[in-house]
C-alpha cells in the first residue's frame, strides 16, 4: 500500500502543472477578452475568394 | 417575399440603416442615406471588402455626423502620449471606438490591413469596443490611420484623459490568483480527506498522519496568500473601532486553521482543512461577484475627457495645433463650427455663438461680441472665430468650478445592510462563545469548553451571509445592465433603495435633445415648399435636416445660384424667386423673442413665415412623474435654465414640489445639502458638467445620457435616455433586491442556529463542516439569483 504515497505525489504534481498552466493562461491575456475570439472563429476566409473572381467573370 | 426585400432595402440605407430622405445617393444598385455612407461602401467595395455587408445587414453607422480636425495628430508629442508603444519602425495605439457594435464591426477593423499595408496586424475588444492596432510609422502616419478610421465610419474617441484605458485590471488579477489558489487547494484537500470520512481501518490509520501532513500544506496557502485580504480588513475596521463581516470571518478563518493545525500536529483529528479551504474558495468568488465593473462605461470622467486633445493656434500667419495643456496666456486660438473652447479667452474675431448648455443648462446660444471674454466649455456654433486666451486652461472657470472644494466632499457616508448586521452578528457569535466555553469550564471539562468554543467560531462564521449580499446585487446589476441603467458598483443598488426624494435637472434630463419637433409658423404655398427642400438638401446642418423631415414628400425642383453661409443660412433661386433660408439678420427681419432654434424664411427679401425647433420632454416623462409620486417620493426640479417652460412644467410635476429655475451649479450643490440636513435621501438626475458637484454630493447621482459612449460627468449610474420612462420600476426594484438580501440573511441565520446548536454541545465533526458549509452556500446563492429574477419578472424588467 506504499503505493499511495507516490500515487498522491504524482496527482499533485499533475494538478500543480495545471496551477501553473492557468497563471501562465491568465498572465498572458487569455482571459482578457472572453467574447470577442468566440466571434472571430465564425469569419471565413472564403468570401474574399469569391468576390475577387466574380467581378473576372 | 423578394419583393417586400426589395421594398426594406430601398426605403433604408445599405450601410447604416437608417431612413433615406434623399434619393440621389445610389450605387451598384444598393442606396444610401448620405454621401459618407456610399464613401464607405465604395471603398470597401473597391478593396474586395464587401463581406462586412454579408455578415450583419446595415452594419455601419450613421456618416452624417462632421468630422474633427485632425491637425494635432502629426504633432510628436501628443503622438507620444496617445501610442502605448512605439519604436523607429512600429508603433501600437489602441483606439476607443464607440462604433463597435456587431460582428461586421470586428471583421472589419481586424482586416485594416487589407485597406492599408501601412497596418500590420488589429484586433478588436469587442466588450471594451477597443481595436489595438499596430502600424508602421513609415507607411502611415497616426493622422493618416485616424483618417483611415474616419473614411470607415470608424471614429476612435481620442481624449488625453482616457479613463476607460486605465481600468482597475491589476486589482482583478490578483483576486483572480487568490481565487485560483483557493481552488486548487479545496480540490485537493477535499481529495485527501475522503477516506477520513468514509471511515478507515485499523491498518490504514498509519496513513493518518500523512493525510493531515498534507491537508496542513494545502490550508497553508490559502491562510497566508488567499485570505491574506480578510485579515488586513479586519484589522483595519478593528482599528478604526468598527466591526464589519470582515471581522467574524477573519475570526472563523483563523480559528478553523489554528485548530487544525494543533488536531493534525497532536495527532488528535484531522482537522478541517477542507472546509477552511472551501469557506475561503466561496467567500472569494462572492468578492469577485461583486466586484464585477463596465469595461467600456466610466463613471469617474472630468472635464479632461469633455475638452477636445489639442487646439489651433495662430501664430502669425501660421496655424499650429497645440495640446490643451501647454496653451499660454495670450495665445491666439482659432475655433471652428462645433468645436469647444478650451480656455477662458477674449474674442478677436468672428461672430461668436457659444452654446452653454452643457456647462450652464441654459439651452440657447449665447451671442459674444468682439472683446468681450468667452468662458470655457461652450461650444461654438457657426463661423470660426479667434480668440487670445487670458487665463490657462487650470485656471479658467469650468476648471475652477471642477476643482471647486464644496464640490469635493467626503467619501458617500452610507451603511449597507450587510454591514449594519454585521455589527450585532459579531457581538452576538462572540457572547455564544463564550458562553459555551463558560459552561463547559465550570463543568470542569476542560478539554470540551476548547472543542466547544472553537466550534461555534467556526461553525457561525457568516459565509452565507457574506455571500447572500455580492450575489443577490450582482444579479440586479444585470438586469439594470439589460435595461440600460449602467450602476457603478453592487453598494449604489441599496443606496438606491434608500432613496425618498429624487431631483431632475431640466435640460438634456428630463427633455431630450434627440427628440424635438418643428413647428412652422406662416404659409407656405406647394412652390415654395419645393424650394425649401431643394434648398435645404444642399445642407448638412441638423436643422436643414429637420426642415426637410417636416416637409416630408414633396416635388423636387431644380434651384440656381445656391449658396451656404456659415453660422447664417442659405439661399437659392429659382425663377425670378429669390429665397433665403436662415436667422433673423440674415433674412432681413428684427428678431422676434422665441424659444429653441428659429430658422426664419423670406421670399424676395418677404418674410414667409418661421421654423422653431423645440426640445420635447423625454417619452413618458409624466408617467414617471406620475409613479414616483405614487410611490411617496419627493420630487423636485433644478434647472440652470431660465423660467419660460416653468408653466408646462407645473402642470407635470406634483403641486408640492420645489421648482427651482436659473439655478448655477454651486446653487445646485447647496440646494442637495439642504435636503439632505433635512434628513433626506436624495437622488440627483442629471447630465451636464454643471449637475456635476449635486451628482456627486447627492446619495444617489445618475446621469442621464443618450450615447453612454459620450461625456457624462461622474456619478454612481449611467441611466441611457431611452429606459428613462421605466424609472419608477428601477427604483421599485432596487428595494425589491434589498428585500432578498433580507430574506437570505434569515436562511443564512438559520443554518447558523443549526450549526451552533451542533458546535455549543462541543460535538462537532468535520464532516459535518463539510457538508454544511457547501450546502448552506449553494442555498444562498441560488435562493438570491432566482427570487431576484423573480422580482425582475414582476416587474416587467426580463
Amino acid at each position: 500500500m506504499d503505493i499511495i504515497f507516490m500515487l498522491i505525489g504524482c496527482s499533485v504534481i499533475i494538478a500543480l502543472f495545471f496551477l501553473g498552466a492557468f497563471f501562465w493562461a491568465s498572465k498572458n491575456g487569455q482571459h482578457e477578452d472572453t467574447y470577442t475570439p468566440s466571434i472571430r472563429i465564425l469569419f471565413d476566409d472564403e468570401p474574399q475568394q469569391v468576390s475577387e473572381e466574380e467581378p473576372k467573370k | 417575399m423578394d419583393v417586400n426585400k426589395e421594398l426594406k432595402i430601398d426605403t433604408s440605407c445599405y450601410h447604416c440603416g437608417d431612413p433615406i430622405e434623399d434619393t440621389s445617393y445610389q450605387l451598384d444598385s444598393h442606396r444610401f442615406c448620405c454621401l459618407g455612407c456610399q464613401t464607405v461602401y465604395q471603398i470597401l467595395n473597391e478593396n474586395n471588402m464587401a463581406s462586412y455587408y454579408r455578415y450583419n445587414s446595415h452594419p455601419g453607422k450613421s456618416q452624417k455626423i462632421q468630422k474633427e480636425d485632425l491637425a494635432y495628430l502629426d504633432e510628436p508629442n501628443i503622438i507620444a502620449k496617445l501610442v502605448d508603444y512605439q519604436d523607429e519602425e512600429l508603433a501600437i495605439i489602441t483606439f476607443y471606438v464607440p462604433a463597435i457594435h456587431c460582428s461586421s464591426c470586428i471583421w472589419l477593423l481586424e482586416n485594416l490591413y487589407k485597406l492599408n499595408p501601412g497596418v500590420k496586424t488589429s484586433q478588436v475588444d469587442f466588450m471594451k469596443k477597443q481595436a489595438s492596432i499596430t502600424f508602421f510609422k513609415k507607411e502611415i502616419s497616426l493622422r493618416e490611420l485616424v483618417q483611415l478610421l474616419h473614411q470607415i465610419g470608424y471614429d476612435p474617441k481620442i481624449t488625453l484623459q482616457d479613463v476607460v484605458k486605465e481600468g482597475k485590471k491589476l486589482n482583478q488579477n490578483n483576486l483572480i490568483a487568490k481565487i485560483t489558489v483557493a481552488g486548487f487547494c479545496f480540490g485537493n484537500s477535499m481529495m485527501i480527506s475522503f477516506p477520513d470520512y468514509f471511515g478507515m481501518a485499523d491498518f490504514e490509520k498509519q496513513y493518518a498522519s500523512f493525510f493531515g501532513y498534507m491537508n496542513l500544506a494545502f490550508g497553508l496557502p490559502v491562510l497566508l496568500f488567499s485570505a491574506s485580504d480578510y485579515f488586513k480588513s479586519a484589522w483595519y475596521s478593528l482599528k478604526q473601532k468598527r466591526l464589519n463581516l470582515d471581522v467574524p470571518l477573519a475570526l472563523g478563518i483563523f480559528v478553523l486553521f489554528f485548530r487544525s493545525a494543533f488536531e493534525i500536529i497532536s495527532q488528535t483529528g484531522a482537522g478541517f482543512m477542507d472546509t477552511l479551504c472551501s469557506l475561503v474558495f466561496f467567500i472569494l468568488i462572492g468578492k469577485w461577484v461583486q466586484q464585477r465593473t463596465y469595461y467600456h462605461i466610466s463613471f469617474e470622467r472630468d472635464y479632461r475627457s469633455y475638452f477636445p486633445v489639442a487646439v489651433t493656434v495662430l501664430e502669425g500667419e501660421q496655424t499650429k495645433p497645440t495640446q490643451i495643456a501647454d496653451l499660454q496666456i495670450g495665445d491666439r486660438i482659432m475655433v471652428r463650427n462645433n468645436e469647444i473652447i478650451p480656455a477662458d479667452a477674449i474674442l478677436l474675431k468672428g461672430n461668436a455663438s457659444v452654446d452653454f448648455s452643457f456647462v450652464t443648462g441654459e439651452s440657447k446660444p449665447v451671442e459674444k461680441v468682439l472683446g468681450e471674454v468667452v468662458y470655457a466649455g461652450g461650444r461654438q456654433i457657426g463661423e470660426a472665430i479667434e480668440l487670445e486666451v487670458v487665463k490657462a486652461v487650470s485656471q479658467s472657470y469650468l476648471t475652477k468650478l471642477w476643482n471647486n472644494e464644496s464640490f469635493k466632499h467626503v467619501e458617500k457616508k452610507f451603511e449597507t445592510f450587510i454591514g449594519y448586521i454585521s455589527k450585532y452578528f459579531t457581538i452576538g457569535l462572540l457572547l455564544v462563545a463564550f458562553s459555551a466555553a463558560l459552561y463547559w469550564i465550570l463543568g470542569g471539562n476542560a478539554d470540551k469548553a476548547w472543542a466547544a468554543f472553537t466550534a461555534v467560531l467556526i461553525i457561525a462564521c457568516p459565509c452565507a451571509l457574506a455571500l447572500s449580499s455580492p450575489f443577490t446585487l450582482s444579479a440586479a446589476l444585470s438586469i439594470f445592465d439589460k435595461n440600460k441603467l449602467y450602476i457603478k458598483n453592487t453598494a449604489a443598488i441599496e443606496q438606491m433603495a434608500a432613496i425618498d426624494t429624487v431631483v431632475f435637472d431640466k435640460t438634456g434630463t428630463i427633455s431630450s435633445p434627440n427628440v424635438s419637433s418643428m413647428y412652422f409658423e406662416g404659409a407656405l404655398s406647394a412652390q415654395e415648399k419645393s424650394m425649401i427642400y431643394a434648398i435645404c438638401r444642399n445642407s448638412n446642418h441638423p436643422l436643414s435636416r429637420e426642415i426637410i423631415k417636416w416637409l416630408g414628400e414633396v416635388p423636387l425642383i431644380p434651384i440656381t445660384a445656391y449658396a451656404e453661409r456659415v453660422g447664417k443660412g442659405q439661399e437659392g433661386t429659382y425663377q425670378d424667386l429669390h429665397m433665403k433660408i436662415g436667422s433673423a439678420s440674415f433674412v432681413g427681419t428684427a428678431k422676434k423673442e422665441a424659444e429653441g432654434s428659429v430658422v426664419y424664411i423670406a421670399v424676395n427679401n418677404v418674410v414667409k413665415g418661421l421654423f422653431t425647433l423645440e426640445q420635447s420632454w423625454r417619452e413618458g416623462l409624466s408617467n414617471v412623474i406620475n409613479s414616483l409620486e405614487g410611490n411617496e417620493y419627493q420630487l423636485h426640479l433644478i434647472s440652470g435654465d431660465n423660467e419660460r417652460r416653468a408653466d408646462a412644467l407645473r402642470m407635470i410635476f406634483p403641486n408640492q414640489a420645489n421648482l427651482l429655475f436659473n439655478q448655477s451649479p454651486a446653487d445646485k450643490l447647496h440646494k442637495i445639502e439642504a435636503w439632505q440636513n433635512q434628513g433626506q435621501k436624495v437622488c440627483m438626475l442629471g447630465d451636464g458638467l454643471n449637475d456635476a458637484g449635486a451628482l456627486r454630493k447627492a446619495d444617489l447621482g445618475i446621469a442621464v445620457s443618450d450615447d453612454i459612449n459620450n461625456f457624462s460627468p461622474g456619478c454612481d449610474a449611467i441611466l441611457d435616455g431611452e429606459a428613462f420612462h421605466k424609472l419608477p420600476k428601477f427604483f421599485q426594484f432596487s428595494k425589491d433586491a434589498v428585500k432578498v438580501i433580507k430574506m437570505s440573511f434569515i436562511i443564512s441565520l438559520l443554518y447558523n442556529t443549526i450549526g451552533l446548536s451542533f458546535a455549543v454541545q462541543g460535538t462537532m465533526s468535520p464532516l459535518f463542516a463539510a457538508i454544511l458549509m457547501p450546502i448552506s452556500t449553494v442555498t444562498i446563492i441560488s435562493f438570491t439569483s432566482l427570487m431576484t429574477r423573480g422580482y425582475a419578472k414582476r416587474r416587467k424588467l426580463i
